[in-house]
């Protein structure tokens, strides 16, 4: 799995190529939290179980970043760990972990506040899937 | 010409069109209003075709506009402003954003610079002990949901009720500080957990609060009539609807999402995710973006409170007794169903202004008692460290506009680059040797908020008068700045 943030004018968004949809939705979310703080410093002290259902798998992307969006803004959780197990063109299945933020430990950096659906992809090119997801900040 | 390779056209000295052969499927032109060099600036990045896109939507009346300040977005760009007709259009959130309701208010005080600037620090230090900014913070507003409730029905009105302001500030609130049409049952769980205790914080990214001066007082009549006069100081408060109202917005993208693909419809980008105006989709989401909108205007009623509670610590004195009035509170991210003449008649349309601002004229029924006769006052936030401007709503934007003109300067660079090239520390002192205190966020953060990655504001307003969409009152010099 490999990762890079890309350029827009006002926003922020990430690329993301990986071998297995897995290992996609696990990159894209890591990718999301690395531009919010160094993830380094994020212990897997709480974990978190989520389910998620989707029409096809760019609905999905787009619920699975916003869920994890959903407990840095309402629970103050910062996550550093994806473990997706189970991804398919209808629901995904994982178990996230990280920790309460610390201002006075943690590295934050830009919050972000949404995924859009502005240039969403999650699509298989030559054998490897891709994603590229546009943040609001 | 760049202009003629990207198939826009000038139309006017402040005002270029993107024509509907610019992109198959566009059911209306576009207008940009724009001098030369901020159009330049808006063929730089994808800007333009978001103007084109939004021409694709359903029941789009008139034109697909934007203003001066006019940058790349995500669906709509920022500074777009569209019009859809009540029985064909439709109601797109992400045409709202995911800040609804963001905007700004201004503070007016009776004390001069020479009474704030010695104690400057101090002053900002007893304010960011007051509000809490940045990520994970929570208000001192204690909101359960019962709270969450009533603000979002009765929003600045509730908070001047829970004892976080007085009645004249209701009087100097677009729509007297109450949205009509909430619904918190509209309101998805999700939302209300992110809105919960967020109440009386800034947030992050381009929020501020900020303490001014009068530098240059324009309209001497209009700006007596708003109370301002050089010398003075003013406090300009920047925020939104924090989590809750990205919630929102996220919620029902997804709903309209549905919709589209229901109705077969095929959008140039799916991020304009929208539904007819008469569907119950529409209807809900609309009602719960009052929702969130009543939340904005009740987070800015509660951070001019600590405002107010600063100033009266800090000057050992009572709030009237400094002054401090609300001049006004606009929003600059919203839809809402408005009366404007489309093509000789009048007709019922839902505005969405997406980084754009009302500006109506002297005489709209819109307009508080207080301002009645010299027009709504427009509040155009500067970014770090540069001026921001005080407008008066002017007559051509009902022509030309439905009613809106600019929201702020525009980014220019992106975040990256202004970290790649500015260094915040740098910049910091930069400000401070102009007589500009920032206080709060990270370095590396104020570079990207540095005055570089930013349009200059002057030209946008400037922009905004030429086409006359507004007109300059009085200009704001930044003297403390205290950022998310």
């Amino acid at each position: 799995m490999k990762f890079n943030t890309i350029e827009h004018t006002a926003d922020i968004g990430i690329e993301v190529e990986a071998d297995t949809l897995e290992e996609l939705f696990a990159g894209a979310a890591l990718a999301m939290f690395s531009i919010m703080v160094d993830v380094e410093g994020v212990e897997p002290v709480v974990s978190r179980e989520v389910k998620l259902e989707a029409a096809d798998l760019g609905e999905l992307m787009f619920r699975w970043l916003n869920e994890l969006i959903f407990f840095v803004s309402a629970k103050g959780l910062l996550l550093s760990r994806f473990e997706v197990k189970s991804v398919s063109d209808c629901g995904l299945e994982a178990t996230v972990a990280g920790e309460p933020v610390d201002p006075a430990r943690h590295s934050l950096e830009l919050e972000i506040k949404a995924a859009t659906y502005y240039e969403l992809a999650v699509e298989k090119k030559e054998g490897t899937w891709f994603a590229r997801a546009i943040f609001d900040v | 010409m760049v202009m003629a390779m990207e198939g826009i056209k000038r139309i006017g000295d402040y005002k270029w069109e993107v024509p509907v052969g610019f992109k198959d499927g566009m059911r209306v032109p576009g207008t940009i209003f724009a001098d030369e060099r901020l159009i330049e600036m808006a063929l730089q990045d994808r800007a333009l075709e978001q103007v084109a896109n939004v021409a694709f939507l359903q029941g789009i009346v008139y034109r697909s506009l934007a203003m001066p300040d006019i940058h790349w977005g995500y669906g709509f760009p920022i500074g777009g402003v569209a019009a859809f007709g009540e029985d064909d259009g439709v109601v797109s959130p992400g045409g709202v954003g995911f800040d609804i309701s963001c905007g700004v208010r201004l503070l007016k005080t009776n004390l001069s610079e020479s009474d704030v600037r010695p104690g400057l620090r101090e002053l900002m230090a007893a304010m960011a002990g007051l509000i809490p900014r940045g990520l994970g913070t929570r208000g001192q507003i204690h909101s359960t949901e019962s709270v969450l409730r009533k603000v979002f029905t009765g929003g600045g009105r509730e908070l001047v009720r829970m004892g976080y302001g007085r009645e004249e500030d209701l009087e100097h609130t677009e729509r007297n500080g109450v949205y009509p049409g909430a619904d918190p049952d509209r309101v998805s769980q999700r939302a209300y957990e992110r809105g919960k205790d967020q109440l009386g914080t800034m947030g992050s990214g381009n929020h501020f609060i900020e303490v001014q001066a009068v530098e240059k007082v324009f309209m001497p009549e209009v700006a007596r009539a708003f109370g301002l006069e050089e010398g003075q100081v003013t406090v300009m408060i920047h925020s939104g609807s924090r989590g809750l109202g990205h919630q929102v917005c996220t919620d029902y993208l997804q709903v309209m999402d549905r919709v589209v693909k229901r109705l077969g419809w095929v959008l140039p980008d799916r991020q304009l995710a929208c539904a007819p105006l008469d569907s119950k989709e529409a209807a809900d989401y609309l009602a719960a973006m009052a929702c969130a909108c009543n939340y904005a205007i009740g987070n800015r009623q509660a951070l001019m409170h600590w405002t107010r509670v600063a100033f009266e610590q800090h000057f050992k004195g009572s709030d009237t007794g400094l002054g401090m009035e609300l001049l006004y509170d606009v929003s600059h991210n919203v839809a809402r169903m408005e009366t404007h003449e489309v093509d000789g008649r009048k007709r019922r349309v839902c505005v969405h202004r997406k980084g754009a601002t009302a500006s109506f004229p002297a005489g709209h029924p819109e307009v508080p008692a207080a301002y009645k006769d010299v027009g709504q006052p427009v509040l155009i936030p500067g970014d770090m460290g540069t001026n921001s401007y005080v407008l008066v709503g002017a007559e051509q934007s009902m022509l030309e506009s439905f009613g809106s003109t600019c929201h702020g300067a525009g980014r220019t660079m992106s975040r990256s680059k202004a970290r790649k090239t500015i260094r915040g520390a740098e910049l910091q002192e930069r400000l401070e040797r102009q007589g500009i205190i920032v206080m709060g966020g990270k370095l590396s953060l104020l570079a990207e908020e540095a005055p570089e990655a930013y349009k200059d504001v002057t030209r946008v307003v400037d922009v905004c008068e030429g086409a006359g969409l507004s007109k300059k009152v009085a200009m704001l010099r930044p003297m403390g700045v205290l950022k998310g």
